[in-house]
């Protein structure tokens, strides 16, 4: 392998409120990963606004793009091919990236690989375990997804189960919304439930009837809110940490649950979570315990691989460009692309 | 000097390029391609530039700028235009010269005698314009780009007492009752099939003569000028209007 020429893929990701570019070396390597977030605009409107989310895009690319090559001491020349998000996303975010990368790669005479969103979530479990391979399960969660997906092989998915409402980290975002703790809700109740008693208050389980492994979060979501309902409605003040534990622990053993069973099911030796629910200190504890006592090597990336970035979008081109994945400049954002789909 | 110039703020996505072999003179087209069809320009516009790059043997390295419709238009068209142009200038080092979308288009009708009149359907009751004049290949901007109700935009144009050519994609809307109501009185005319919708040889033609004056941007820099903000934010700053009122 060492004789071998390293592969370098830039990589760009804009489908929803982070700007970011990343180089990445033979698919394992990050030499640089450079994110330009919005949150604290979006803040002002309580969740992602499309529209200042694409126009934001369009500002701040070019400078990202530059820092990436920059931070990692390359020129485009040294770029074998460009990796791009091209679904699943917000389409007007989307588009930006995709017309970008495809600009870049066209004139600097590159190959353009365009990549699944979720590939690229599942692919940052590669950049810090240089062991970790396929076949393994993963669990992703965020804002947009919740999958319980069998990877098979590099580019090669079966999703085994998923969301049949919320995506889980949507629940979480709405559920902080109610109790006054604001947007990113993720990490707030994170942070709060560490004060607060996961037992105190017995919200609802869902398991959906025909599939071990699909999840529904919207029956939770709504007991959090009837709950508060009842509360003020009572006149009685609710402990906003007891709340947010009592929600986060709901939510995490389906979580865990659904996983496990998978891991019965299929005989599973390794398991890796991904997505920005991912970084939850509470799924990751529960998961790791859940994953010990059956004997399952468990995998979890770095916050900062959580969340969305291009480094993860980097090293699944990776993986896409050496099995041949190359798409034409007529590429469009694809916002509802399925995963596995081309 | 060689201009690659995109235009996809409307319903048209352009492609072009221009020559000029020396100071001001001889300018020609080299290469045009239009398309005013329901595909997205994310799947027309880079195919476009590669038919031409193709036909024409043209090596990119070669354009000394990229001239961009930057606005206003469709939001979501105007980025897929202006991210490649962006692109193009990050991957190509050039820079990107910015034509205001309107000016562009009245550029089509340059030579023409009295007022050029564009109008594009800007929806909520507005529509996008700008008044200019053009002769001797410059074009003269009489009223700066807006986003003004079609009666305003009238009554703009009486003050003039010219003769005016309308055109642009927000003319099919507006024709008849600009001829008959609101501008009954004044000899106004339509531009015809071949010149009435944006076209990016009349954006690198003017470009090519901003990218002369020196008014050129990083392609680092460049980002469309919408002329509006967007829904949230407006929504946001009458609640914040409403707030302050009440108080």
């Amino acid at each position: 392998m060492s004789e071998e020429k390293d592969i370098l893929i830039l990589a760009i990701e804009s489908s929803c409120d982070e700007t970011a570019a990343a180089v990445v070396k033979n698919g394992r390597e990050v030499l640089s990963n450079v994110i330009s977030s919005q949150i604290a605009l979006h803040t002002l409107y309580g969740g992602v606004v499309p529209e200042i989310a694409s126009r934001k895009h369009i500002e701040k690319i070019n400078q990202v793009i530059e820092e990436a090559l920059k931070e990692a001491e390359v020129t485009l020349e040294d770029i074998d091919a460009i990796g791009v998000t091209y679904g699943p996303g917000l389409v007007g975010a989307l588009l930006v990236g995709v017309a970008e990368a495809k600009a870049i790669a066209y004139a600097a005479k590159k190959p353009l690989v365009g990549v699944h969103h979720i590939e690229g979530h599942i692919a940052a479990n590669f950049i810090e375990h240089k062991d970790l391979e396929p076949p393994f399960f993963s669990l992703v969660v965020s804002g947009g997804h919740t999958h319980l997906v069998r990877v098979k092989d590099y580019g090669k998915f079966d999703i085994i189960g998923r969301t049949r409402d919320d995506a889980a980290g949507e629940a979480f975002d709405k559920v902080a919304r109610a109790i006054g703790l604001g947007y990113p809700g993720g990490p707030k109740i994170d942070k709060v439930s560490k004060e607060g008693n996961p037992e105190a208050i017995a919200f609802p389980r869902a398991h959906v009837e025909d599939s071990p492994y699909d999840f529904s979060f919207s029956g939770v979501k709504s007991a959090v809110l009837n709950y508060i309902n009842g509360c003020q409605m009572k006149g009685i003040e609710y402990n906003q940490a007891d709340i947010a534990a009592s929600f986060q622990k709901a939510v995490t053993d389906v979580l865990v649950a659904n996983a496990m069973h998978a891991v019965g099911e299929y005989h599973v030796d390794k398991f890796a979570i991904a997505g920005g629910v991912a970084s939850n200190s509470a799924l990751r504890a529960a998961m790791k315990k859940a994953c010990e006592e059956k004997g399952v090597q468990f995998y979890y990336p770095s916050p900062i691989y959580c969340t969305d970035n291009a480094a993860m979008i980097g090293v699944a081109a990776y993986y896409e460009y050496i099995n041949g994945t190359r798409h034409g400049w007529d590429l469009n954002a694809v916002p509802n692309l399925k995963l596995g789909e081309r | 000097m060689r201009i690659l110039a995109l235009d996809s703020s409307g319903l048209v996505a352009g492609v072009a390029v221009l020559e000029s072999e020396n100071e001001k003179k001889d300018a020609q087209t080299i290469a045009e391609y239009t398309v005013n069809y329901k595909k997205t320009h994310s799947q027309t516009l880079l195919p476009m530039l590669d038919e031409i790059v193709k036909m024409t043997e043209l090596d990119l390295d070669t354009i000394d700028a990229i001239a961009i419709a930057s606005g206003p238009g469709s939001f979501t068209g105007l980025r897929i235009g202006s991210a490649t142009a962006k692109g193009l200038g990050l991957a190509l080092k050039k820079p990107l010269v910015e034509v205001p979308t309107l000016e562009g288009l009245a550029y089509n009708l340059c030579g023409t005698e009295g007022l050029i009149c564009p109008i594009m359907d800007a929806r909520r009751g507005q529509v996008y314009t700008g008044i200019y004049a053009c002769a001797d290949n410059e074009l003269k901007v009489m009223e700066e780009q807006m986003a003004v109700p079609i009666e305003e935009l009238a009554e703009k144009l009486k003050k003039y007492n010219q003769k005016v050519t309308f055109l642009g994609d927000g003319v099919p809307a507006f024709r008849e009752q600009l001829k008959n109501e609101l501008l009954a009185d004044m000899k106004i005319q339509f531009a015809p099939a071949h010149l009435n919708r944006q076209r990016a040889a009349a954006v690198g033609a003017l470009g090519m003569n901003y990218y002369r004056e020196g008014r050129t941007v990083t392609a680092m820099e460049h980002r469309p000028d919408y002329l509006r903000v967007s829904q949230a934010e407006r929504e946001r700053a009458e609640r914040e209007k409403k707030e302050k009122s009440g108080q």
